[in-house]
């Protein structure tokens, strides 16, 4: 226990930064394209139109079944076939982890949506808004202020589960630390500083949570 | 596209033989873990809710380091770091003379880390049940422990079925992560045959399909638990 | 105007409207009265097609409401509606919830929809409020806001349920005040209420509903001075003896 070396942390310093910025850029993109796609599959799912609707619900069910390193393996292995030529790991990934994180974040947008009271569609409608300008102007405006908390946490738990890029070695934090802990051998210093690395940001992601919950109740 | 399909592979003896295995794997891990997150779980989740501040504490330490670390990071922490950090003789034993160390691993990452999930949805039931009737239960007389032997543990137990299924879903979906330590469970496995074969579709699908089922059969019986264990009229607060 | 022909509505098994027909011509108001849980919220929402009916035929000028081709949306724009818990936007000013359907809905240009909301807001008196959001205001005023909300469309009618049921005592006549002076300009309107000064006030006719069925449809003289079912005799001795 005596022997811990710190100074392997430090001199690869920027190598574990730019795995760090990779998990980061990772994590943004997917959480942007999650919602997005969610947002779509939630209101398929709620338009009532009955193809649109099973649609939504059947891939929202087969995503949340699966493991995310299954759907990675899809991906890579689909991405570069269906183009016909490989795109990099990066991409491959993105795709991966849009197509995976889009499923739970419909749930919570699904969830949202409903919590808009129905008194706030019917004063729409008797004002005569369409459809769609219910939705855009009154009802998801209400959802996403309602669910920033609750999107945000998806956005902690999406950060960690970038990690797992490791399986097909992309260069994230988790495999960059790896990589320095294998070739300088020292698995026990660089495990621990990744899981310190990690707990700071989600703990600090997670305090923030509570701060948004605190000003929404407030 | 360019791909030639053959899902005679998935049926070939020693593939079908990997496959088996993959999912006897999952299960074996899965099963062991979520029982180990129970225990743990059920024990932090109440120790947040009772009065006494220390233990309180120290059940919300647990819960915030578990659930802030990926699970990825702790299960390298319980294969490659633990055995540096104990004793030395002990240390030695794990290395050396452990039966099955990636299953063992594996079970106690995935189920101190799923331990966390289920202490936080123990804690949700607890708190949903209201201070209401904990008021009520202290006014009849019961002491803490009878309040939660009678009162608040019945009714939140019933409270999170739905969430507790989802968790149960969610581990073994997360045993997955076995494969990273070593452990050749259903996803292994079918990396593995396609790999091997270079029919990565069928072999993806194979394990698609098989986590599909496992998700519909859990799905019933939580569906079957629920019925069971509803309180008619009461659907918690609010 | 709005004319409501032999309606019959189901939630699934449960008959909720059976057989209701009423109208109320241009000019006209009517109070919907009755006890809980008898089908007012729901009658009045079939009026602008927010709840589809079954059986029967709602026709409004000529539109009728309840056939298939009907554009509903361009119809509700037509006819104004106040609800009983305001439905302001939460996450707009009083300005924006007053100008959103102008634009959206009306196509009027910005400057068009701020001028005529200023114009409605100011004569509630709530113009210092107007870039308040519904959260800062009183049950009163937010109630206040959303008729001027409805009326910013320019609505040929308009519906209200229980628009002061859940308002404190003594907010309630701020709200009944800007309702009364409508109904003297002329609006035509169909209330449902328990406020039976207000129905004696202004009230051309009261309809009276029990368990899904219009019970009573008279002038409101008559309805006060001689009820004629029991049912009715019974509901006014209760609310009338307060
Ligand atoms: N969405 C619904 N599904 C099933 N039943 C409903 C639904 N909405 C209303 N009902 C039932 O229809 C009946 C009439 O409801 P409605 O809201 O029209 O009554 P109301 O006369 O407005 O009563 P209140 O004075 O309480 O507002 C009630 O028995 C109610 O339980
Ligand atoms: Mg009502």
């Amino acid at each position: 226990m005596g022997d811990f070396d710190l100074s392997v942390i430090w001199n690869n310093l920027p190598f574990l930064w730019q795995g760090l910025q990779l998990s980061l850029w990772l994590t943004l993109l997917a959480v942007i394209g999650g919602i997005i796609l969610g947002t779509g599959l939630a209101l398929m799912r709620l338009s009532g139109i009955m193809p649109l609707a099973l649609a939504a619900a059947g891939y929202v069910n087969l995503i949340r079944s699966v493991p995310l390193i299954l759907v990675i393996f899809w991906f890579y292995f689909l991405v570069p076939l269906a183009l016909g030529r490989p795109i990099g790991g990066f991409y491959s990934a993105l795709i991966a982890f849009v197509m995976f994180e889009a499923a739970y974040y419909s749930e919570i947008i699904r969830a949202g949506i409903q919590s808009v009271r129905k008194g706030q569609v019917h004063a729409g409608q008797a004002t005569g808004l369409s459809y769609w300008q219910i939705q855009r102007y009154v009802v998801l405006p209400q959802a996403f202020r309602n669910m920033i908390p609750i999107l945000v946490t998806q956005g902690i738990i999406l950060f960690q589960d970038t990690s797992l890029v490791f399986v097909v070695s992309l260069r994230d934090f988790m495999t960059a630390s790896s990589i320095v802990a294998r070739t300088e051998g020292r698995l026990a210093e660089m495990y621990i500083f990744a899981a310190l690395v990690y707990f700071t940001i989600c703990f600090a992601g997670s305090l923030f949570v509570r701060r948004l919950q605190k000003a929404k109740t407030a | 596209m360019n791909y030639n399909w053959n899902w005679g592979v998935l049926f070939e003896g020693e593939y079908l033989g990997w496959l088996i295995s993959g999912v006897g794997w999952t299960f074996a891990v899965a099963l062991a873990a979520w029982v180990l997150a129970l225990a743990v779980g059920v024990l932090v989740g109440v120790g947040r809710t009772l009065p006494s501040k220390p233990v309180a504490t120290l059940c919300t330490a647990y819960v915030e380091l578990f659930r802030n670390v990926p699970l990825l990071v702790q299960l390298f922490l319980w294969y490659f770091v633990m055995p540096e950090i104990v004793p030395d003789d002990l240390g030695r034993w794990m290395k050396r003379d452990m039966p099955n160390p990636e299953y063992v691993t594996a079970v106690i990452g995935l189920g101190l880390y799923t331990a966390s999930r289920v202490a936080e949805q123990v804690r949700a039931g607890i708190n949903a049940v209201g201070p209401g009737l904990t008021s009520a239960a202290y006014a009849n007389g019961f002491s803490t422990a009878q309040t939660y032997r009678y009162v608040l543990l019945p009714i939140s137990f019933r409270l999170i079925v739905p969430p507790m299924t989802s968790e149960f879903l969610t581990i073994f979906k997360n045993s997955s992560l076995a494969l990273t330590i070593g452990l050749l469970e259903l996803t292994a496995q079918s990396q593995q045959i396609a790999e091997y074969t270079f029919q990565g579709f069928e072999a993806f699908t194979a394990a698609t399909v098989i986590y599909v089922v496992i998700a519909l059969g859990a799905t019933v019986i939580a569906q079957t638990l629920e019925k069971y264990t509803r309180i008619p009229g009461y659907v918690g607060k609010d | 105007m709005i004319s409501i022909e032999n309606i019959s509505k189901w939630y699934g098994d449960f008959q909720v409207l059976t057989d209701c027909t009423t109208h109320v011509g241009k000019g006209e108001v009517v109070v919907v009265c009755g006890p809980s849980g008898s089908g007012k919220s729901t009658l009045i929402k079939c009026v602008n097609g927010l709840e589809p009916v079954q059986q029967g035929r709602i026709l409004v000028e000529d539109a009728d409401v309840t056939a298939k081709g009907t554009n509903l949306t361009r119809l509700r724009s037509r006819i104004g509606m106040v609800f009983q818990h305001f439905e302001l936007y939460p996450h707009m000013s009083v300005r924006e919830n007053l100008c959103l359907g102008q634009q959206k809905v009306l196509v009027r240009s910005r400057d068009e929809a701020n001028a005529k909301a200023e114009a409605l807001i100011s004569r509630v008196g709530l113009l210092p409020h107007i870039e308040k959001f519904p959260g800062q205001l009183s049950g009163g005023q937010q109630q206040r806001v959303a008729i001027s909300r409805a009326l910013a469309m320019d609505p040929i009618a308009m519906l209200f349920d229980e628009p002061t049921s859940a308002l404190d005592p003594e907010m309630i006549n701020e709200v009944l005040d800007v309702m009364v002076e409508l109904a003297q300009d002329g609006m035509t309107m169909m209330v449902v209420t328990h406020e039976m000064g207000f129905a004696r006030k202004v009230a051309d006719r009261v309809v009276f509903m029990d368990a899904g069925r219009v019970v009573e449809d008279r002038a409101t003289e008559e309805f006060f001075g001689n009820p004629e079912s029991e049912r009715a005799q019974d509901f006014l001795s209760k609310i009338l003896n307060h």
